[in-house]
């Protein structure tokens, strides 16, 4: 990539010292600085992370051992986690996390897509003011629906249910879904449209027998993102949920130990890296595609 | 080929014959137009039903009184017509005819707009400037690409609960963090350590996800512009303030823009890092607060925290000029 490359190679002086005496020089000190900054970017992202995973694997009575390897080493943590002798329901949350997400998922893909696809592919009045609410909509502060829904919710008995989680879900799912598909859309090779509609076909038909197949890598990667924004909520489903229908984020934040009072760190880590570690594998898999996403959607961090 | 919604019509191959040009024949527009319709109508519906309702029924609702004792007169009201007396409450700190006393939910507000707003300025500030530094690395790193995109996507796909958790074990008294600073420092115990973890916490998370966002507005920058440059004799330091900066700035500016208005929502962080103790309640911990005490009031405040929100992406707009559906969508050809 040869625009990147060039790109501001370097604080002022060492640059423009190796420049003017001898470039081989220079090249080789920024070089060293890139080298530098790659390993404090990954050392910034992954050193927590990987204290995550050290802590859960460390025994109970070692919590604050603070050695940056692991050290006793014990699975006792994990089982901890999925007993339900304290009144963690870990593996429940799980389930409901995955019901509540792939709910989510489904509904705001399915109505995402079509609007995605009038956005990014035909002319029409307005189209700029439904980018805009699209835009804003996924600004929306989570509190300004929590209230209402709240009074909504327990007034017609929905209170702790399943639709009463993914409902609100939608308004940051849909959002979310209609912005990347969007872009994926507007990078669909065009001719081939072009080229179904002169063989007869309608838009319709040109929509569903060219186009959909051609976005279902574009579509899977949407998917993700909205199951991950959803895997990820907490404000709303910490109110709306009950007992039986909570996700995990609202288990692990209320996590309970065996001693009043006294936080479970090393259980806590552990159920934080069963939530996590999926996740970042799932990530890593797919990660151009949702770097490309990211920033084409750049909502909800 | 890329090509953005508008410029897929205009780049069709221009000697061909007009088939369905924009502006072409009327007819095709209004089929457009129709079609157009019938595909948003559905995800317009949803989004009134899920955000429309929900925001105009909170409206409604911050207008009418929460039953309960008036203080005023000790009798029980059930409700009824508020008028703007629950605004008042929450601007005016006014519990009925008095001030509210310290402690209670009303005496906050300004407190937690203050702790939202100080959120928003230290956590923007510090990701603004380190996820620049990140981006630009990443920009010209010759090696470990996949590496750092790896690792930049990680603290993002992590939870903000789990974040939360890990590094309010992090900040423990016997944590890792007063140990490696060889301080003994109660963290979550007073209010600026309470602030500043919270504040550390949020850094980690989203930085690297505003370097990916700035990242994706260096990619467009043309290389031979810097070619140029460095042949005119420009140190480094100009090259990044005369060319980088004034081109990064469309996208530096949306970036500024989500965080920002993602910040002054803050909720999940200080809500389990702290508890929202020690000077940490903020506008949304409040409202989540109040909705147990009582529906209206707590419709009216998170009514003012939208306001709030609203204006102030309004006022991003107006004289920032972030453009941001522009910006998108000249980003989504440099994303790849």
């Amino acid at each position: 990539m040869a625009s990147t490359t060039t790109v501001e190679p370097g604080r002022a002086g060492a640059a423009t010292r190796g420049r003017t005496r001898t470039a081989p020089r220079g090249a080789t000190a920024a070089k060293v600085r890139s080298y530098i900054g790659i390993v404090l970017i990954v050392l910034f992202c992954l050193a927590p992370f990987y204290w995550m995973i050290v802590t859960s694997f460390r025994d109970v009575g070692y919590t604050f051992d603070n050695t940056p390897w692991p050290t006793h080493v014990t699975l006792d943590n994990y089982r901890t986690v999925f007993d339900t002798s304290l009144g963690n329901h870990f593996a429940r949350a799980l389930v409901n996390s995955a019901i509540i997400g792939v709910c989510t998922t489904i509904l705001a893909v399915l109505f995402g897509v079509f609007a995605a696809y009038a956005l990014a592919r035909l002319d029409f009045r307005g189209k700029f003011v439904v980018l805009g609410v699209v835009l804003g909509a996924s600004m929306f502060p989570g509190v300004a629906l929590l209230t209402p829904l709240f009074q909504l919710f327990t007034n017609i008995g929905w209170f702790g249910t399943y639709q009463a989680l993914i409902i609100p879900d939608i308004s940051f799912a849909l959002p979310l879904t209609i912005y990347v598909l969007t872009a994926f859309f507007a990078e669909m090779p065009w001719e081939l449209e072009q080229a179904a509609l002169v063989d007869g076909a309608s838009p319709g038909q040109a929509f569903r027998k060219v186009i959909l197949p051609l976005t279902a890598p574009g579509l899977f990667t949407t998917a993700i993102l909205a199951f991950i924004a959803a895997w990820n909520e907490f404000l709303l489903a910490s109110q709306l949920s009950s007992d039986k229908t909570q996700p995990v984020t609202v288990a692990i934040a209320g996590f309970t130990g065996s001693q009043p009072h006294q936080e479970p760190y090393t259980a806590i880590m552990a159920a934080g890296t069963v939530v996590t570690v999926p996740l970042v594998i799932l990530v890593l898999i797919l990660q151009r595609r949702i770097v490309a996403g990211l920033t084409a959607g750049g909502v909800k961090g | 080929m890329t090509v953005t919604s508008e410029a897929g019509t205009r780049d069709a191959e221009p000697g061909e014959p007009p088939k369905r040009r924009r502006r072409g024949r009327p007819e095709l527009e209004s089929a457009q137009n129709r079609l157009g319709f019938y595909l948003i109508v559905p995800a317009i519906i949803m989004l009134l039903i899920v955000i429309g309702y929900p925001v105009v029924r909170a409206v409604v609702m911050s207008f009418q009184k929460d039953p309960g004792l008036d203080p005023s007169t000790g009798l029980f009201v059930s409700g009824g017509f508020a008028g703007f007396s629950n605004y008042v409450h929450w601007i005016f700190q006014r519990c009925g005819d008095v001030k509210c006393p310290p402690g209670t939910l009303g005496s906050q507000f300004w407190p937690s707009m203050s702790a939202t707003i100080f959120f928003t300025v230290a956590s923007v500030t510090i990701e603004v400037v380190l996820g620049m530094w990140m981006a630009l690395v990443m920009s010209r790193a010759f090696r470990g690409r996949g590496l750092l995109r790896a690792s930049v996507l990680v603290p993002w796909a992590i939870p903000t609960a789990v974040t939360a958790k890990l590094w309010f074990f992090i900040f423990a008294f016997e944590g890792i963090a007063n140990s490696l600073l060889h301080t003994e420092i109660l963290w979550t115990g007073s209010k600026w350590p309470a602030r500043i973890a919270v504040v550390v916490a949020d850094v980690w998370k989203t930085t690297p996800f505003i370097a990916l966002l700035i990242l994706a507005g260096l990619q467009i920058i043309p290389g031979d512009v810097y070619e140029a440059a460095k042949v005119d004799g420009a140190t480094a330091w100009q090259r990044f303030t005369r060319i980088t900066l004034p081109l990064v700035r469309p996208a530096l500016l949306v970036a500024i823009l989500f965080r920002t208005l993602d910040v002054l929502r803050i909720f999940d962080l200080p809500y389990i890092l702290t508890g929202g103790a020690n000077g940490t309640t903020t506008l949304s911990i409040l409202v989540v607060n109040q909705i147990r005490q009582g529906f209206n009031s707590a419709a009216a405040l998170s009514t003012i925290t939208f306001l709030f929100i609203f204006l102030v992406a309004f006022l991003f707009v107006k004289f920032l000029g972030a453009n941001v559906v522009q910006t998108q969508q000249s980003q989504q050809k440099g994303a790849r």
